[in-house]
């Protein structure tokens, strides 16, 4: 499986004449982006047949893995959900490993067995991927409990429809008589599957961690910075100690949940409102303004993710697929293994 | 010399282990400041502290998937959930997520984590604080099921749980926590699990049970000696995954297999043996049949819920009918 791989932290080199502040909001830049084409090739993959099953694409929602995973530390770790591809790339996750996983293939980051939904790479951080409501929450939640002997802190990805979950009202509870370092990270994209959010949620989604006295905060998550500003504080208050961090992060999905989705549900004009704040188009429009980058830098970036995924997708066609005659291990082998 | 009493060999399993790896932790609901329900873990929160012993909102869904996510960051938890009965809000954590982890990973980490919970019938705790939760677990890949039946193999088998690097469930039968045996000289090391115990020798019939079942079998094996009948009474001590060498060893000599089971007849693990023996071993047969509880919720009214349960007296009675029949 040793393969040379396509990082996403390996970034094109900056032009010398950025600034600071510049080059960092070009590597954001370059990491949505990673995610944005990653989530087109995964839908056209799966229509050409090469990804099976269903997939919950992150279209639109790029600031909030991007923004996030740039303030974790390397004892830090996070847990995602079955819209899982971007939380993944935004911790580091190879790409390439992510889309051959999608194929099914044996150079997949769990050597195919895990699929779209439920995707795990301990080295980069990332506890998993959760298919069921809430797992993602719990998951987090116990990590808390050990990362916390060494500094850490953990993160949970879920939606909005998460919090009408037991796991969010348990999970929370536990976390803050615990004063456990988790952060919170309600991703509120307003419609859980085909249902609005409002339809389905007594009262404010603030006002829930509010009442256990967790510090809580909503912010514009197709701004990057916005985010990546928040979650840092957060992340830093949980690691000091104050308990668990809840942030209500505003966004969209630009496609449907999951693939068979045509987006009935959605009201007029709401999408094209939604896609004039593209958290790409949003940091295109910061990048180019207030951090002088040339447009012609971030077109620069624009065609190097363009090459890496054009040469991701050849590589993950031609991978190997996993051998069914090879054996499998029921259990753990007694101290191999334990983390 | 002093006796070991099953509910302290579990306390003291535990406070070993607590001291002997900093990694252990264990929670649950009263476990910590009131020592559990059923009064198993007195002082393990004096002993170890608030950070590694301690006591849990009413929160099933978040103690077992919390213990899940610690497992696989570094922990090696210990839950307890209080009774078996309510596994069912415990599943996600352990089926979706505990028991798949190392497979779905391929292989990156193992889930060390313990489950303990109070099982079993006969307490007039009624339908549902009595069930024997084995056979929601039984169809679950990764999941070992421990199931001891006396004070000494309760010790060394929570020991060898807590060591185990995959995602146990260890289940306390309510009418043992009070029996006693006498403690040995040499110190109780932790077991290995998956291997089954040839409890009595006998030529006529194996027995196979587990929990309180041993007891009733080995008090019926006394009282069927009588009749010329000798059992051999296997103690299955581990039923996920089944140690299926020793039973096919010991029905090659008496070539009459009785699997003896509280809980219903369909889908227990007494089927899935019976079934694995008959694959192995058809031919070396004579006889092969269950003994269970009826496919009914348990009955609370003592004489219900006594005639519910195949303790001693329907152990003697099914295997005299069945032996003088054949
Ligand atoms: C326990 C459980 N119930 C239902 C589902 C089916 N389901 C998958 S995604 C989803 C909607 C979740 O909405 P939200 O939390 O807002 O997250 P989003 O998909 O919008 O990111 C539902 C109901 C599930 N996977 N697990
Ligand atoms: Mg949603």
């Amino acid at each position: 499986m040793a393969r040379a791989t396509t990082n996403a932290a390996a970034a094109p080199a900056p032009a010398q004449e950025l600034s600071g502040p510049a080059q960092h909001g070009l590597e954001l830049y370059r990491r949505m982006l990673v995610i944005r084409r990653f989530e087109e090739t995964v839908q056209s993959l799966f229509q050409k047949g090469e990804v099976h099953g269903t997939t919950h694409l992150y279209i639109g929602e790029e600031a909030g893995a991007v923004g996030v995973g740039d303030v974790l530390k390397a004892q830090d770790r996070a847990a995602g959900t079955y819209r899982g591809h971007g939380h993944a790339l935004g911790l580091g996750v190879d790409p390439q490993a992510l889309l051959d996983e999608m194929l099914g293939r044996a150079s997949g980051v769990c050597g195919g067995r895990a699929g779209s939904m439920n995707v795990i790479d301990l080295a980069h951080r990332l506890i998993g991927c959760f298919g069921i409501i809430g797992g993602s929450i719990s998951a987090a939640t116990g990590a808390a409990l050990a990362l916390r002997r060494e500094d850490g802190v953990a993160v949970a990805f879920f939606g909005e429809g998460t919090t009408n979950h037991g796991y969010f009202h348990e999970c929370l509870n536990f976390a803050a008589v615990r004063k456990l370092p988790v952060l919170y990270m309600c991703e509120n994209n307003l419609y859980g599957e085909f249902t609005p959010w409002e339809d389905v949620t007594a009262g404010e989604i603030e006002a829930r961690p509010r009442t256990l006295g967790i510090h809580t905060e909503t912010i514009d998550g197709n701004d990057v910075w916005a985010v990546r500003e928040a979650a840092g504080a957060a992340v830093e208050r949980a690691r000091a100690g104050e308990g668990p961090q809840f942030i209500q992060s505003m966004t969209y999905r630009f496609v449907g949940h999951s693939r068979s989705d045509p987006g009935a549900y959605r009201k007029p004009g709401e999408l094209d409102r939604w896609k004039q704040r593209d958290p790409l188009l949003v940091a295109r429009t910061k990048l180019t303004g207030e951090l002088g980058v040339p447009p012609s830098g971030v077109d620069e970036v624009d065609a190097a993710v363009e090459a890496q995924i054009d040469a991701m997708i050849e590589a993950a066609l031609a991978a190997p697929y996993p051998d069914p005659s090879l054996p499998v291990r029921e259990f753990a082998p007694q101290a191999e293994h334990a983390p | 010399m002093a006796d070991l009493e099953f509910r302290r060999a579990i306390r003291d399993a535990l406070d070993e282990e607590l001291a002997r790896d900093e990694r252990v932790v264990f929670f649950g609901e009263d476990v910590a400041k009131p020592g559990g329900v059923f009064a198993v873990t007195p002082g393990l929160f004096d002993a170890h502290g608030e950070e590694r012993v301690f006591d849990t909102p009413i929160s099933e869904l978040a103690i077992t998937g919390a213990a899940f996510g610690a497992a696989v960051s570094g922990l090696r938890p210990v839950i307890e959930i209080m009774f078996g009965d309510f596994l069912p809000l415990a599943m996600d954590g352990l089926v979706n997520q505990a028991a798949k982890y190392w497979y779905l990973s391929n292989e990156q980490a193992s889930v060390p984590l313990v489950v303990r919970s109070a099982v079993g019938a006969g307490g007039r705790f009624g339908a549902i604080h009595s069930q024997s939760p084995v056979p929601w677990f039984q169809a679950v890949p990764g999941l070992r099921i421990v199931a001891p039946s006396t004070p000494v193999d309760a010790k060394a088998l929570l020991k060898g749980a807590i060591r185990d690097d995959n995602p146990v469930l260890f289940f306390e039968h309510k009418r043992l926590y009070s029996i006693k045996e006498p403690l040995p000289d040499d110190p109780i090391e932790a077991a290995t699990l998956g291997e089954a115990r040839v409890v009595r020798e006998g030529g006529d019939l194996t027995v196979v049970t587990a929990m309180r079942g041993v007891h009733d079998a080995l008090a019926a094996a006394e009282q069927l000696s009588a009749d010329g009948i000798e059992l051999e009474v296997i103690d299955l001590r581990t039923l996920r995954p089944l140690d299926l060498p020793t039973v096919l060893a010991s029905v090659r000599k008496t070539n009459r297999l009785l699997a003896l089971e509280e809980g219903p007849l369909t889908g227990g693990w007494a089927g899935e043996l019976v079934a694995r023996v008959s694959e192995e071993a058809l031919g070396e047969l004579d006889d092969v049949w269950r003994l269970t509880t009826k496919d009914l919720p348990i009955p609370y009214s003592p004489p219900l819920e006594d005639a519910f349960l195949p303790g001693t007296d329907a152990i003697v009675a099914n295997v005299r009918g069945r032996l003088v029949a054949a």
